[in-house]
């Protein structure tokens, strides 16, 4: 198994879909085969027609604000004694997070193809949140998928959903969070795909919704990859990028414009979900290398039983609660490009902690795990090192959890 | 000639569809599920037996609910097989065919699976979401054993893509007869669908194609032109139905199939 060089990760599969040979694919009910194809087709030709490129960046520029900053944690770098660290912050995007990128792209496409309503899952709430922003902006009607404990712990998202028009559909079966949501959005898909357009939250999914999500997420490491030239002149000689993995489409944007490095030079550190501590159940298949299985119509690294059964994840990180991951990181982490590793709930709310003392900046309990992982390393690092940590998503909507476990916020 | 063949064969004969049930395996015990098969196969024709997964991504709410209480009573694969191989001991003419997702099957390992299929007696498998092409490797296996894997086709399937799933299929074709998950209610008239369930019978008349999706007590009758039609949600929501009025679910579920049956007599 080898990456390419110079080709996009998102195009590195075969003509089946899958990356590597075996990850990803499109295990799918026959009835999604053909909108999926039409979806296909749709995207290959809209990805190459400039005047959708234009309009794309006439989006990304106008209405989600890009570029986010590239700002200097100097008061956290000069604590920790070692890395200098920095941060990407996504969370300034419109709506407070990467999966407005997504979002704002599948409610591009969708009305090309003509469609009239947009459906989508969500987890911690921004995926539904941005898609039902994008879809009033595009004038789209909206349905988010939900699970009913998320909707209990992630509110602030919800009531924004509700604000922007969205119908919020509560989603009782299995563990009541993402994967539930997730599969019950295809349910519906499944039973209205001839006049609804399916948004897959995050690089998961059939073959095509990971290439979409990911050709839309990418935005953020093109943007870093100038602000880095300008911020150091050239390129760093060692440059740790860390992300936090749910689904992984935020860390794939922030990392693809950099795959191609040696690794030596641009480590890429994926953080998952290790849910409580002492706690057995977690939300991280890629670091307790949990075996290959289909879930959600791809093939990818899987929380399940060994009878194929999903497993129950538990993460204080709603956005992380999730128990597969992209075919996309599957592939990295075999190719070793990648690293990941995870973080419990008590070391992400430990990160908020401190960098919320430290800094100006409150990132959300997703980013938190990547923020540790930070933490963790950058006592040991040198000084001419440079850790960058994708702040991809802002606490807002984590008050309720935050206050619970903190008591008050910062 | 396979079980599965002699099934369409007979019905023939008498002028009528087939009747097919789908039962979920471990609902709502082991050996309920075990009695409700073998009371039900005196009226059914073929009995698909599914065996249940936690994250179905094309199953309306009654399997669904089925499917969890199996899992919630524990049931294991190898339970499934081992309900197959006791309703084969009393019934072993009456065709099974398993139905399920691929995750489960996969890490089984596919030759594994399809040994054991062979061995404890099923007849048929079906998996909703290994569509084709990708499941031409598959289901060659299963040939190679003699079991047959039934081809799924939907309104959405395209004119040129149904004629090499035809062609490419066994035994049994299954139609899903709307854009639906199981369970849903019939949201074509039957009209509309036989229009188009005659368009795939036409590609090649010796293929024994069903209908499923929507078909109810209601529903039944005005769809009996076709080779045989898939009762499942029904008989999965009487399930649930008995349980919440503390009824014996065998009573009830044969009297729905013997009622579905009498309907296209």
């Amino acid at each position: 198994m080898k990456l390419k060089k110079k080709i996009p990760l998102i195009d590195q599969h075969n003509k089946n879909g899958f990356w590597g040979g075996k990850f990803g694919g499109n295990f799918i009910p026959e009835t999604l085969k053909k909108p999926i194809e039409d979806l296909t087709e749709l995207f290959e030709k809209l990805r190459y027609d400039k005047k959708f490129l234009k309009e794309r960046d006439y989006y990304f520029k106008n209405y989600i604000g890009s570029p986010t900053s590239f700002i200097k944690l100097q008061n956290l770098s000069d604590h920790l004694g070692g890395a200098q660290i920095y941060a990407k912050m996504v969370s300034e995007a419109n709506g407070g997070a990467h999966k407005i990128y997504n979002a704002t792209v599948h409610c591009l496409i969708a009305k090309k193809a003509g469609k009239k309503y947009v459906v989508g899952d969500t987890g911690a709430g921004y995926a539904g949140k941005m898609l039902s922003m994008a879809a009033k902006k595009f004038g789209l009607k909206c349905k988010i998928f939900m699970g009913a404990k998320d909707i209990k712990r992630q509110k602030p998202n919800v009531d924004a959903m509700k604000k922007n028009g969205a119908e919020v559909v509560p989603v009782y079966s299995g563990s009541q969070t993402l994967v539930d949501a997730v599969s019950e959005c295809m349910r519906y898909w499944v039973s209205n795909c001839d006049n609804t357009h399916m948004c897959v939250g995050s690089t998961v999914g059939p073959n095509i919704f990971v290439k979409i999500c990911g050709w839309s997420t990418a935005q953020i490491s093109r943007e870093l990859k100038t602000q880095i030239q300008s911020e150091f002149k050239k390129i760093p000689k060692k440059i740790k990028l860390i992300n936090c993995v749910g689904g992984g489409s935020s860390a794939y944007g922030f990392w693809s414009e950099f795959i191609d490095y040696d690794k030596k030079q641009i480590e890429l550190i994926g953080v998952e979900a290790g849910g409580p501590k002492n706690s057995r159940l977690h939300a991280a298949p890629l670091t307790t290398g949990a075996k290959l299985g289909i879930l959600h119509g791809a093939a990818a690294y899987v929380c399940q039983n060994s009878e194929g059964q999903i497993n129950d994840t538990a993460s204080i990180s709603a956005g992380l609660d999730y128990p597969g991951v992209s075919p996309i990181h599957c592939f990295l982490k075999d190719t070793k490009r990648a690293r990941y590793t995870s973080a419990t709930d008590e070391g992400a709310l430990n990160a908020y902690k401190l960098v919320t003392k430290l800094e100006k900046i409150k990132p959300s309990l997703e980013p938190c795990h990547a923020f540790a992982e930070a933490i963790k390393i950058a006592p040991k690092l040198s000084k001419e090192t440079i850790i960058i940590v994708n702040s991809c998503g802002d606490a807002k909507k984590d008050r309720d959890i935050l206050k619970e476990r903190l008591g008050k916020i910062n | 000639m396979s079980l599965i063949n002699l099934a369409f064969k007979k019905v023939k004969t008498e002028k009528r569809p087939a009747l097919l049930t789908y039962t979920v395996a471990g609902d709502n015990s082991k050996k309920k599920s075990l009695e409700i098969l073998k009371s039900i196969a005196k009226y059914a024709d073929i009995c698909e037996i599914g065996f249940p997964h936690n994250t179905p991504i094309a199953d309306g709410g009654q399997i669904q609910s089925s499917a969890y209480r199996a899992l919630k009573n524990g049931i294991k694969i190898k339970d499934v097989f081992s309900i197959v191989k006791n309703f084969k001991k009393s019934k072993q003419s009456k065709p099974v065919i398993l139905m399920g997702y691929y995750n489960m099957i996969y890490q089984y390992g596919d030759n594994n699976f399809i040994n054991i299929c062979k061995k404890v007696g099923v007849d048929g498998l079906i998996v909703v979401d290994l569509p084709y092409p990708e499941n031409k490797e598959f289901a060659k296996k299963c040939k190679k054993k003699g079991i047959s894997f039934i081809q799924l086709v939907s309104p959405t399937t395209s004119p040129s893509r149904m004629k090499k799933i035809i062609k490419d299929s066994h035994d049994m074709v299954y139609y899903i007869s709307m854009l639906s998950t199981t369970g849903g209610k019939l949201k074509v008239s039957p009209k509309k669908i036989l229009e188009r369930y005659s368009k795939i019978k036409n590609l090649n008349k010796n293929k024994n194609i069903v209908i499923g999706f929507g078909i109810t007590e209601k529903t039944i009758a005005s769809l009996r032109k076709a080779d045989g039609l898939v009762v499942g949600s029904a008989l999965c929501k009487e399930i649930s139905n008995s349980i919440k009025k503390r009824q014996n679910p065998v009573t009830n579920v044969t009297n729905i199939v013997l009622k579905l049956r009498k309907k296209i007599a």
